[in-house]
């Protein structure tokens, strides 16, 4: 066994949570750029010289890209030969505590979905845990913004329905959340499994670094085309037109039952966050 | 793309000159408010009480702020998205509010208010907090303290970038520009 102390993952998590949120990736920032190269609508390529600036300014100052620094969804895989000295969930909840006051980030989390009191700390986190092999605990924070993800959508189709109805409704998804999400947006899509598996392999899909396609054949050919028809949609930098509405279509899949087809889209904004450590 | 320079108060005469696709540049004081705050302003209204800034000919900016670090006005502070005060805008703009900044789509409702009574809805880039705090000079907090980051804040800006997404006749960009640029 290995030990590992409440106050290393607080710290740690702290840290990832000004980083994630000040910091665009390396991955997106690439895209940005050759998206700004490309984009034929000239309102389109402005829009997206803007963000770029706009990224350049939260870096260099160390304030958030995005005011709505998200509820913070954190991805935990930890090896079962780790001993965590103090409560493994606490001490997430901790790191994010500190780092949302540390790093001047807005707390957008109510206490109760119903009654709306913020809790004043963006606390708690969504934590997905997954167990391993081996004595390593890594961390990734991914600070989810509304905006975005408000423009969800889930659907248990019918074996029958097939991989045309996924795409019809992906495109649809896309098309009906149009500029709500700040496109260029990274779709992420989630098939197979039950229905809440399904929307976690979505919101899982959009961790995928950018230009990074599927291990499997028929997956990876299915993201290009899903990709190449939701740019044919015109909506564009922000909905006002033009090339770029995606930078990514991401799709991860899981086995399923005989009866069913479950599939989830999750749409990242143009900041697509993340950030990761390993302890 | 020349931006067209304007100074609020957002007068008729001023808004009814712009049109959808027009780039624009905000000078002057603007009001924030988000969710919480536009249900507290339209029951206000509703009790036949005064708002608590002038209504009349005002713009107001959708946005619930990041903190501001030391030394800042204010943190981040982006657009948040708009659909979420449908419900609530039409009331505020049968009151004389002549512009409203936020983004993404707006509903049929709101747009026919705007028709009727005069008013423009400019959308400001989405996720781009950082750099439109830098047009933001000055900002204090005017009413519902207690609402935090959604209270509304009283801002004084300086050539604050917008497009013209929907004008006073109805003229709509997210709808021509995407049709600019669908393919089959």
């Amino acid at each position: 066994m290995r030990t590992i102390t409440f106050e290393q993952i607080a710290s740690a998590v702290e840290g990832l949570c000004i980083k994630a949120n000040t910091q665009i990736g390396a991955d997106v920032k690439e895209a940005l750029e050759k998206a700004h190269a490309a984009e034929e609508s000239p309102l389109g390529k402005t829009i997206i010289g803007h963000i770029m600036e706009n990224n350049a300014i939260a870096e260099n100052e160390m304030v958030p890209i995005c005011q709505d620094t998200g509820m913070t969804v954190v991805f935990v895989t930890i090896g079962q030969e780790v001993f965590v000295e103090g409560g493994l969930t606490d001490a997430i909840n901790e790191g994010v505590r500190r780092g949302y006051e540390k790093g001047y980030l807005r707390k957008s989390v109510v206490k109760d979905p119903l009654i709306r009191v913020n809790t004043g700390d963006n606390t708690p986190a969504v934590i997905h845990y997954d167990i391993v092999p081996g004595d390593k605990l890594h961390i990734m924070v991914a600070p989810k913004g509304f905006g975005s993800e408000n423009m969800s959508q889930l659907k248990m189709f019918k074996p029958a329905d097939g991989v045309e109805a996924i795409k019809k409704f992906v495109i649809e998804a896309v098309e009906k959340a149009g500029p709500n999400p700040c496109p260029p947006i990274v779709v992420g899509v989630g098939i197979g499994g039950t229905m809440e598996k399904a929307s976690f392999l979505a919101k899982k899909a959009l961790l995928r670094h950018i230009g990074h396609h599927s291990d499997k054949a028929h997956i990876a050919a299915l993201e290009k085309e899903l990709l190449e028809k939701i740019n044919n949609l015109g909506i564009g930098p922000q909905g006002l037109g033009g090339r770029t509405t995606a930078l990514a279509v991401n799709v991860e899949t899981y086995p399923t039952h005989i009866a069913g087809l479950p599939c989830a889209v999750n749409i990242n904004c143009h900041v697509a966050r993340h950030s990761e450590t390993e302890l | 793309m020349k931006a067209v320079r304007l100074t609020t108060p957002l007068t008729q005469e001023v808004l009814r000159q712009l049109k959808a696709g027009d780039t624009v540049l905000i000078s002057g004081t603007i009001y924030t408010g988000r969710d919480a705050a536009h249900k507290r302003l339209v029951e206000t209204l509703d009790r036949g009480e005064d708002l608590p800034f002038n209504v009349k000919d005002a713009v107001i900016y959708f946005v619930g702020p990041c903190p501001a670090k030391p030394g800042q006005v204010i943190g981040s502070a982006g657009p948040t998205s708009s659909y979420r005060m449908d419900t609530y805008s039409p009331r505020l703009i049968e009151q004389g509010l002549t512009g409203m900044i936020g983004k993404g789509l707006r509903g049929p409702a709101v747009v026919d208010a705007m028709k009727k009574h005069g008013c423009v809805y400019f959308v400001a880039i989405g996720g781009a907090g950082a750099l439109m705090a830098r047009s933001i000079k000055e900002a204090k907090v005017i009413a519902y303290d207690d609402l935090g980051t959604e209270a509304v804040r009283e801002l004084v800006v300086e050539d604050f970038p917008v497009i013209v997404c929907i004008d006073a006749e109805g003229n709509n960009l997210y709808e021509q520009g995407r049709a600019q640029y669908q393919r089959a």
